[in-house]
């Protein structure tokens, strides 16, 4: 039905010599069939998606052909491809929030696409876009057809997302990375609601992905980019049994996968009091505006959180959007203070330490954040950067010895010394996260906590830091406290593993226990939503139903 | 929502009285006494004092103050010592000018402003984009009484369509106060239009950059259907904001339009005066002008929930 | 859009506000005639006639008067913009940095402030001081604390927000070194934009006042003034009232294509004019 051939897009005007953005890609797709396309970021994946539908971005042309319904999409007139658009092609975007438009009702927005190209009047499409919003699963449809998109969660957005995209009966979905901003229990009930549209309406879907995981679990063919060219494709279980090309070689192996890594035989064994304590944390946030009396709403961030991080280890925290931790990570770091509750760091109540002696805890405990864009300062070489937290040692090295410990530390972290001299711009996402974590060694800290450290990085770039992270572990015996909402990380990495859920730790243990023993329904379900690639292909898809968590 | 007005309601009032506090601490602290500045350096000291009496001047300032504010919430102003009369009758009279001039100066601004910026920003980067932009430099590099200057050349002077200036009362007809008007206004409303046209072409090509544009465009909405259903509405609300900042340049230029065009409104009062030294009608002018800039503000804000749904939810 | 084409504001404002910049620093020094000098049998001659530019009512020269109007204007407008800026960008960064009820507070006064248009805080100062360069540049100064204190704001919560800060604190900074050594460096392009883009309008203003009689006292030529006078000539030497406008709005196109031209140039993302 879809079939794509040497399709290749530039950047640039047409007749000069310009950059292309793909190269000469082809592939088939049959009704009913789900093609995956898998790739880092700058594969040209998205603006390959883009391309069939004929929504490039100003300034890229394309080439080749696209044959879709016996038409050339790519000579259609832009009237002709406006009958094409939304009638017999759908398309659902990446950021349910800013995919719809904030300031119209999700039915209206639902309703248009129906009037527009059916004509039809205003109650029909209306009672047509009911009758979608109970397909993709909206509870109290009835009710949220007249809901503005900002009072919907992320997963009813979505949910809207695809409405709109299924609202003339396409024969075609496209859907641009639709599950990457949503949390992973979410993600599952998206990508069970794909495959159930492909199997009842018989369309056909391509999916666009970073994540293999995605792909593995949805797609029933793959297609594997780099740099904007195909790199293989095939059936999604060859593929994932029998990766001919070293790049998708690489991608699979860089994936986190269970137990691929043998954990840290040194944890320190459980007598030993633990590094960091945390006794009661509690922390209430005033939201929405101030009464004319009364006292602010208030919005309990954390509840009552218990947790002990042992020396010598890596210990993961998991929880999806919302779970608080984030929060947890400020107040473990004593950057802000909790409503109640006691931080013990080597035995000591920060909070109950005066301001100066806090100082000169400081260096014992740093931390490292998710942007490697927004973490380092664009106006500061990369030297003060990393020596800004020496100032918390009690002889402040000065001159030379500084430039030293500067240099020994990026090298520690796999940089070169001349590189303190460098703006932050001139490194790639990876390198900025070494030299965070630099920053974060420089006084030899006896913990470090990484929040979503290596969310915002590729997959083999991902593989690279967390190695780096173990052998911080090994080598200089850091603890670490590894905040994250990707399981699949934790599980490669963590040798205990508290699951937060709503400001509570729902459960905590070693490693081994939670991932093989979980006790409680939210870690299991959780467990459950994660994409995980098996040899087999299409991987578990389903999910045990847990009344007491909303639908997404 | 009801607690969101309220909200800002209170906020209105605390902001309109701390204001009046700053009026009537500037014109008490700074020297120079009211009196001995109206009736000049030769004056008798015993009319001085009976002046000083009769303006209250003997009176402690937080007694004075709360006379003002209250006077003035009660609709009395003082009497002006140059007319002669009530300064509330004489800014109900001058606002019967200024008002219209500034509500046809700001619709003129839009009417221009609107079509430019989304005509520039669809075609952005092309020869209507740079025309729009040029045109929005231009008006915005001149005084807006110099503009009103040349239109007195061209339209008055040289054509003689319109009257160079003055203005002939509500009682003369409508159709006649309006034409006295119609230059005025375009002499504020052009450079307006300039700031409101940048404003609009940005906030257009804001949301077309967002998604859900390009979801509408996947609909198989045409480029056309597509600015005007779902980008124009939502880039409205970065411009009206602007309406409602610049409505205090709108005022400042109306102070100086009205006396190029030697029409009897506020500004002119103000000015007039300032040149006869009748501090208590600038106190009450400046005040009164202050006063509605804060109040278009509020219904500025007001008009947010509106235009933007996801404020209403904030309760 | 060309590289080229996207300098263009940027190369345009600097060369004209260097140009105006240069001849208001000569007029200091020198200008054809004494700016101030009457010679009523030379009166109201046209352009060409009698110097450059022509003469005014009194017979002065209108070159000169619009050399030494240039100096007037600018250094009215620079120091009301240096007030302006060094009190708006103080309470900015102090407002970010500390934040709760002292932000709302300053913030809330700014609005205030704002409410009061250069025109009238001139005609209430003018009043009580009398008019003159002081009263001018008190009115156009406080008029533009809002203005800078609330650019400053929003650009110094935002570096507020970023995680270096959070690293900053991490290492045990406190909020006035994280203020000059991470806020000021990270929101001084933005203040700089605001200076140029201010100081064209502080130019608008001045002329306006001066045009009320409002500005430098007479006889120091102000195009304001020499506008105001022009109105009464407005059939019989309409070149009077053309030729100060063209200079005000040379100044202020300057000012403000070097205020867009700076901001494309720090903010890459905003394309075009």
């Amino acid at each position: 039905m879809l079939s794509v051939s040497d399709l290749s897009i530039a950047l640039g005007p047409p007749g000069m010599p310009s950059p292309q953005v793909v190269r000469d890609v082809s592939f088939h797709l049959a009704a009913g069939r789900t093609l995956g396309i898998v790739g880092e970021s700058g594969a040209g994946k998205s603006v390959l998606l883009r391309a069939l539908i004929g929504l490039l971005p100003d300034g890229m042309r394309a080439s080749g052909t696209v044959a879709f319904e016996g038409r050339d999409l790519l000579r259609l007139s832009e009237a002709d491809m406006c009958r094409v658009r939304g009638a017999r092609i759908g398309m659902i975007f990446q950021e349910p929030m800013s995919a719809l438009n904030p300031a119209r009702r999700v039915g209206e927005q639902i309703a248009e696409g129906i009037r527009w190209h059916r004509g039809v009047p205003a109650a029909a499409a209306r009672a047509e876009a009911l009758r979608l919003l109970e397909r993709v699963r909206i509870p109290d449809a009835g009710r949220r057809i007249d809901a503005f998109p900002h009072e919907l969660s992320g997963g009813q957005r979505q949910r809207v997302g695809i409405a709109i995209a299924l609202a003339t009966r396409p024969a075609l979905l496209l859907a641009d990375e639709p599950t990457t901003a949503l949390d992973v229990t979410v993600q599952a009930e998206i990508l069970d609601l794909f495959d159930e549209l492909v199997a009842e309406l018989g369309v056909a879907l391509v999916i666009v992905s970073h994540d293999f995981g995605v792909i593995a679990r949805i797609a029933d063919d793959t297609l594997v980019m780099k740099d904007g060219a195909r790199v293989e494709a095939g059936g999604t279980a060859d593929v994932l049994r029998a990766p001919g090309h070293p790049y998708t070689q690489r991608l699979l192996a860089a994936m986190p996968r269970r137990a691929a890594v043998p954990r840290s035989s040194g944890v320190a064994p459980a007598e030993e009091a633990p590094l960091l304590q945390l006794r009661g944390i509690t922390r209430d946030y005033p939201v929405g505006p101030t009464p004319l009396w009364g006292r602010r709403e208030k919005l309990r961030a954390l509840d009552g959180v218990d947790l002990d991080v042992p020396v010598g280890s890596i210990f993961g925290i998991v929880g999806e959007s919302g779970s608080g931790k984030s929060t947890l990570a400020r107040i473990a770091m004593a950057l802000e203070r909790p409503t109640a509750g006691r931080v013990q760091f080597a035995g000591e109540d920060l909070f109950a330490l005066p301001e100066r002696d806090l100082r000169l805890r400081r260096r014992q405990f740093q931390m490292v954040f998710q942007d490697p864009y927004g973490s380092l300062d664009p106006r500061v070489r990369i030297g003060r950067t990393i020596a800004e937290p020496l100032d918390l040692l009690p002889d402040v090295p000065h001159g030379a010895e500084r430039e030293k410990l500067v240099a020994q530390t990026l090298e520690s972290v796999g940089l070169k010394a001349e590189d303190a001299r460098r703006f932050p711009h001139q490194f790639s996402g990876g390198q900025r996260q070494r030299i965070a974590i630099a920053r974060a060694i420089i006084t030899r800290p006896r913990l470090v906590i990484a929040d979503e450290a290596v969310s915002a990085l590729d997959v083999s770039v991902q593989a690279q830091i967390l190695d780096l992270l173990r052998e911080l572990r090994d080598s200089h015996g850091i603890t670490i406290a590894f905040i994250t909402h990707n399981l699949a990380v934790l599980q490669a990495i963590a040798d205990h593993v508290a699951v937060m859920n709503r400001g509570r730790i729902v459960e905590a243990g070693p490693a081994r226990a939670i991932f093989d023993a979980p006790r409680e329904a939210y870690t299991r379900r959780l467990l459950a939503a994660q994409p995980v690639i098996t040899a087999g292909g299409r991987g578990s898809r389903s999910i045990p139903p847990s009344p007491s968590l909303p639908a997404g | 929502m009801l607690s969101i007005i309220a909200r800002r309601f209170a906020g209105l009032l605390l902001t309109l009285t701390v204001m009046s506090a700053a009026v009537f601490v500037v014109m008490e602290v700074v020297p120079g006494d009211p009196a001995a500045i109206q009736l000049g350096t030769s004056a008798r000291p015993d009319t001085l004092a009976a002046l000083r009496a009769s303006m209250g001047l003997d009176q402690p300032a937080l007694v004075r103050y709360l006379a003002w504010v209250g006077g003035m919430l009660h609709g009395d102003f003082g009497t002006s010592f140059t007319y002669g009369v009530p300064v509330a009758g004489l800014i109900a009279e001058r606002l019967a000018v200024t008002l219209p001039l500034a509500v046809m100066a700001i619709v003129l601004s839009t009417l221009i402003a609107i079509p430019l910026g989304v005509l520039a920003a669809a075609r952005h980067g092309k020869a209507a984009d740079y025309g729009a932009t040029l045109f929005a430099q231009l008006c915005l590099a001149v005084p807006n009484f110099w503009i009103g200057l040349l239109l007195i050349v061209v339209f008055a002077v040289g054509l003689g369509w319109f009257p160079a200036g003055g203005f002939p009362g509500w009682s003369a007809g409508i159709g006649a106060s309006l034409k006295a008007l119609l230059l005025p206004a375009l002499a504020l409303a052009l450079p307006q239009s300039a700031v409101l046209a940048r404003v609009m072409r940005a906030a257009v090509l804001d949301v077309m950059g967002e998604e859900f544009v390009a979801t509408a465009r996947a609909k198989g909405l045409t480029r056309r259907a597509t600015l005007w259903r779902h980008v124009v509405p939502n880039a409205l609300v970065p411009v009206v904001t602007i309406l409602g900042l610049q409505f205090s340049f709108l005022i400042a230029g109306a102070v100086l339009v009205e006396n190029v065009f030697v029409l009897p409104g506020l500004g002119r009062l103000a000015f007039q005066a300032l040149a006869q030294r009748d501090l208590l009608v600038i106190r009450d002018v400046v005040m009164f002008l202050a006063a509605l800039v804060v109040v278009v503000n509020f219904l500025v804000d007001m008009a947010y929930l509106v235009l933007d749904p996801r404020l209403r939810g904030r309760t | 859009m060309s590289a080229a084409l996207r300098r263009l504001p940027l190369l345009l404002g600097g060369l004209l506000t260097a140009t105006i910049l240069g001849i208001s620093l000569l007029s200091l020094v020198w200008t054809p005639e004494t700016p101030t000098r009457m010679r009523f049998a030379l009166k109201l001659r046209p352009p060409l006639a009698q110097g450059l530019l022509g003469t005014d009512h009194f017979g002065r020269d209108v070159v000169s008067m619009l050399m030494a109007g240039a100096w007037n204007s600018l250094s009215i407008a620079g120091l009301a913009v240096l007030l302006g800026a060094s009190v708006g960008t103080l309470l900015g960064l102090t407002a970010a940095a500390r934040g709760g009820l002292l932000d709302s507070l300053l913030m809330r006064l700014a609005d205030i402030l704002f409410a009061f248009p250069a025109v009238l805080s001139a005609i209430m100062l003018g009043a009580l001081m009398g008019p003159g360069a002081l009263t001018a540049i008190i009115a156009i100064g406080v008029f533009m604390v809002p203005v800078f204190a609330r650019v400053t704001r929003s650009a110094a919560v935002q570096v507020w927000a970023r995680d270096y800060v959070l690293a900053a604190r991490a290492a045990g900074k406190g909020a006035s070194r994280i203020t000059l050594e991470h806020v000021l460096p990270n929101v001084s392009g933005q203040i700089i934009v605001q200076v140029a883009l201010q100081f064209g309008l502080a130019v608008l203003t001045e002329a306006g006042l001066s045009f009320l009689g409002l500005g430098v006292a007479p006889p120091a030529p102000t195009w304001g003034r020499m506008l105001a006078d022009a109105q009464t000539y407005l059939s019989a030497a309409p070149h009077l009232a053309l030729v100060p406008g063209i200079a005000i709005g040379l100044t202020v196109l300057g000012f403000n294509l070097l205020g867009d031209g700076l901001r494309d140039l720090l903010d890459p993302r905003r394309g075009g004019g």
